[in-house]
């Protein structure tokens, strides 16, 4: 009995901790309609703030947690809610969570610029106590909590009862639930809608910089990779409130923080389980609830009555290219092609960082098919791959199969599971089918990948290259060649995908879902098809990758990879084929270009996590619309020419691409009207 | 009715849109509306589905900005100014559909406005002010006001523009999906809020109502203003104008 209560007691604060950040969760998302996943990367800037300051420069507690908690938490949201969100209040929720999306990849990088990459010890707390706030412990009959503990408790209740009361007794609470409801009737009031929402911002982040002070000295560390998974647990409890209720969120975050206490008291500490599910508790817990939790499903949005003020959204389907651009990138595509391949086979290091390149474009093929084809974000797609992989060295080495046939086995299981993942999944849509594919990943990552019969356990397994039709793949040139083949054929399958019948469907889906089942779409169907097509993609990309690199390696299959892959792949343009080539490119490059001039390569994420920013503007994509300028600016010059009598000139400077947008007519070219 | 006729110069008007231009991305609705609102008079503003009267609406009250021409507020320029500030100079809309907030409570959604209006002070009183005028909104007033009949909505609308009358009420389509005598009542409280010295801009498929209560009548077809004059001197006009909803009834 005694047993019992300790670990509930130990786990109330991780508990309280969860609770926080989801009621902080909660706050932005209903006062902005963003789901912030960057929220735990908020609380990690508040906690190396104040690891720093206190810790590393001795600062007092007192202005430690000002400068931390009441100054940068603030800060932060209002940061992010000026230069960011507020321009996408009436964006397409994709594009809100793809925004939310970067700043995950990119603030923890930032932080990191400063603070440094590797986990910080010795984390003090903000109990005031001679001993330092972890020592000071302090009895309660039986049962003793430390410092850290109590303070934790402390502080969510005041947040839980302040915030309470702002929202049913202050004026600014009441403006914030109008604002909820419809931003554009509230100005009607005469309320300056923009800032109550500046105001939620701010109170929501520093609620997050709270919860980081407070988690730190719980985890006994400051490191990036915490934080950032704490947004999971924030987000099953908030899941468990329904988005909505805060003394639920407080309750699901304490019953997760127990459930956790627990588990940890009562499985013996070496067992498989104990090392699996105790720290994937969370993500299992987020993802039956997506699936079953009957509050979320059956969710009814109050909806704006002034939603029809606002210019409908660029709509992904409405987004045909024109003929000659196609031409163009075929034409453009060649003589890459011709210049890059002699390049690349010039040296074994480029021959390496090429093959790495085609085949990453294989992978976030799978991307074009599910975010640029289905309208969907699935944030697993680095699991399908790892199942590639895996499958794929399981068979060699039990089996002793070939490894071509291996790595087509290795696609089929993942197309399977990703059927079957789209079942209960796909139902959600969303926003909710990007958490649930995120826990997923999680969990696969957590408890599978560990075990022997997956992963490999501590010695990932070896993977040699194929040998077929006379030929031994262990030759890079050779195997380089052999990617390249498969990326085409997987290229033209998508191609053909895409102009077929399911394609269409999913064209008309994301259009309009109620219209297109009017018409008779079975939209179900059509969506399972494209994941698990997209599962098969990623599987066969991940297995052609561990055959590249000769080992299995759960590492380069890490489900926050994966998130910055689908940040890559949408930003730069996620509806072509050639977008994903332009992707998987890019991945290398741009870090090859850091690494010539010096620069941290840390600014590699940070480049494109912010640059997720415009798929707002442009869900075709930065590419890509840098594309549709370039071609109609060098066809206005040309017809100017025409007209003129004067001699065109040849067409080929039209792909640079970074070619500046025409100076003359700035808003006369809009998206989509080319 | 009254004797000015909207364009005498002599008066100026509380709210003007010049060759206003206005759309949805893309799609335009307005193409060179021009139309003044003098103070204390009732514009209707008749016209078909479709024809931009709801976008004139959202134009007068700041939800949509102009993409060309110019709309002024007792002769100050206003135009790409911010909902919230047009309403604090006393525009108050009442847009089509639902117009009050159905998560909050009935008690709530008045002290909303009237905090804005009149400060945190005054706001009970005007509240208490509210119920006298509609006890039905007295005895629901800790109800969400989502979970009131259509008509208590417009009440509950209503009660806020006659407590603390504005200077000019867009009424779009306030009486749409209501009992006729439902629709009486609404129209016997938006005299009321014009006796308070209130300009209108009513948005009506009631012809008739509509006619009944207006000094001027804009008659907008296909984005452009087809008639703007004394209600009194349609009269011959309403057939060619209004083809599908009036027979040529009016006061």
């Amino acid at each position: 009995m005694t047993d019992l209560i300790t670990y509930v007691l130990r786990g109330i604060p991780f508990g309280c901790v969860f609770a926080l950040v989801a009621i902080g969760l909660v706050l932005t998302y209903k006062t902005s309609g963003v789901f912030n996943l960057a929220f735990g990367a908020q609380a990690y800037v508040s906690a190396a703030v104040y690891y720093d300051t206190h810790v590393r420069h001795k600062w007092p507690i007192i202005p430690a947690f000002v400068l931390a908690v009441l100054v940068f938490g603030p800060l932060v949201g209002l940061v992010l809610d000026r230069l960011i969100f507020r321009f996408m209040r009436t964006a397409p929720h994709v594009a809100r969570l793809v925004a939310a999306l970067g700043l995950l990849v990119a603030i923890p990088q930032l932080v990191n610029l400063w603070f440094g990459q590797s986990p910080s010890f010795g984390v003090e707390g903000i109990w005031p106590s001679s001993q330092g706030s972890n020592f000071a412990v302090y009895h309660f009959g039986d049962y003793a909590l430390n410092g850290d503990q109590v303070a934790t408790l402390i502080a969510t209740a005041v947040v839980v009862i302040g915030l309470t009361a702002l929202f049913r007794f202050s004026d600014i609470g009441l403006r914030m639930r109008a604002v909820v409801e419809s931003a554009r009737m509230t100005e009607l009031s005469g309320i300056n809608a923009g800032r109550v929402g500046t105001i939620a911002w701010m109170l929501s982040s520093l609620v997050a910089g709270l919860a980081g002070v407070l988690l730190a000295p719980l985890f006994a560390q400051v490191s990036a990779t915490n934080f950032t998974v704490l947004i999971v647990a924030a987000i099953a409890a908030a899941a468990f409130g329904g988005l909505t209720s805060i003394p639920l969120t407080l309750l699901g975050g304490i019953l997760l923080g127990v459930a956790q206490g627990l588990l940890g008291g009562y499985l013996p500490p070496a067992s498989v389980l104990a090392q699996g599910l105790r720290p994937s508790l969370p993500f299992v817990a987020l993802f039956l609830l997506l699936i079953f939790w009957p509050s979320l499903r059956n969710r009814r949005e109050v909806t704006d009555p002034l939603a029809g003020v606002d210019p409908p959204p660029p709509g992904l389907a409405a987004l045909e290219r024109s003929r000659g651009l196609t031409w163009a990138t075929r034409i453009f595509a060649l003589i890459v092609l011709a210049i890059a391949i002699p390049f690349v086979l010039s040296s074994n290091y480029w021959l390496l960082l090429g093959t790495e390149a085609v085949i990453l474009s294989t992978i976030f093929l799978s991307i074009v098919v599910i975010t640029g084809m289905a309208g969907q974000i699935s944030l697993c797609q680095a699991t399908f791959a790892a199942i590639g992989a895996f499958t794929t060295a399981q068979l060699v080495s039990n089996y002793h199969v070939s490894v071509m046939i291996t790595i087509l086995a290795g696609a089929a299981m993942a197309a399977v599971v990703g059927a079957l993942l789209a079942i209960p999944v796909l139902r959600l849509g969303g926003i909710y089918l990007a958490l649930a594919t995120f826990a997923f990943a999680l969990m696969f990552e957590s408890v599978l990948v560990p075990l022997d019969w997956v992963g490999g356990g501590a010695n990932p397994i070896k993977v040699p290259r194929p040998k077929f039709a006379g030929i031994d793949f262990a030759n890079n040139k050779s195997f380089f060649f052999l990617c390249i083949a498969i990326l085409a054929v997987v290229s033209v399958l998508v191609i053909f995908v895409r102009g077929g019948t399911i394609g269409r469907y999913l064209d008309a889906l994301r259009g309009s879902e109620t219209a297109a089942q009017a018409i008779g779409v079975n939209p179900t169907r059509a969506r399972i098809i494209a994941f698990s097509l997209s599962a098969g993609i990623a599987g066969l990309g991940g297995g052609l990758l561990a055959t590249q690199t000769g080992i299995a390696q759960p590492a380069d299959y890490n489900s926050f990879l994966g998130l910055f892959w689908v940040v890559l792949v949408v930003t730069l343009g996620s509806r072509t084929v050639e977008g994903a080539v332009q992707a998987g490119v890019a991945f290398y490059v741009v870090d090859e270009i850091l690494k010539r001039i010096g620069i941290n390569q840390s600014w590699q994420p940070i480049l494109f996590g912010l640059g997720a920013m415009t798929y707002a503007k442009h869900p075709e994509g930065i590419l890509e619309f840098q594309k549709r300028q370039s071609l109609a600016f060098v066809q206005r010059h040309l017809d100017r020419m025409k007209r003129r009598g004067a001699p065109a000139e040849p067409a080929g400077a039209d792909e640079a691409g970074a070619v500046a947008p025409t100076p003359a007519q700035p808003s006369s070219e809009r998206v989509g009207a080319d | 009715m009254t004797t000015s006729t909207p364009r005498s110069p002599e008066a100026a008007p509380l709210l003007e849109l010049r060759d206003v231009e206005a759309g949805y991305g893309p799609f335009r609705a307005l193409f060179g509306v021009s139309l003044s609102i003098p103070p204390g008079h009732v514009v209707a503003l008749l016209g078909s589905n479709g024809a931009g009267k709801t976008t004139v609406a959202r134009v007068c009250s700041g939800l949509v900005a102009p993409t060309a021409g110019k709309l002024l507020f007792e002769g100050n320029d206003v135009t790409g100014v911010r909902a919230y500030r047009i309403a604090r100079l006393g525009v108050a809309h009442a847009p089509e559909g639902r117009s009050v907030f159905a998560s909050l409570t009935v008690e709530e959604n008045l002290l909303l406005a009237f905090r804005v209006d009149l400060g945190r002070k005054l706001a009970p009183e005007a509240v208490a002010r509210a119920y006298e005028l509609f006890p039905r909104l007295g005895e629901r007033r800790k109800q969400h006001a989502g979970t009131l009949s259509g008509g208590e909505q417009r009440m509950l609308a209503l009660a806020r523009v006659l407590v603390n009358p504005p200077r000019l009420l867009i009424a779009d389509e306030l009486s749409l999906g209501l009992a006729p005598i439902v629709v009486e009542e609404v129209y016997r409280t938006l005299g009321k809020v014009r006796d308070e010295g209130a300009a209108l801009l009513l948005i009506e498929q009631h012809v008739k109502h509509a006619l009944a209560l207006a000094d001027d009548v804009a008659v907008l077809n296909h984005g452009q203003v087809n008639y703007y004059g004394p209600a009194s001197e349609l009269g011959d006009l309403s057939e060619r104008l209004l083809p599908a909803a009036s027979n040529g009834s009016h006061a």
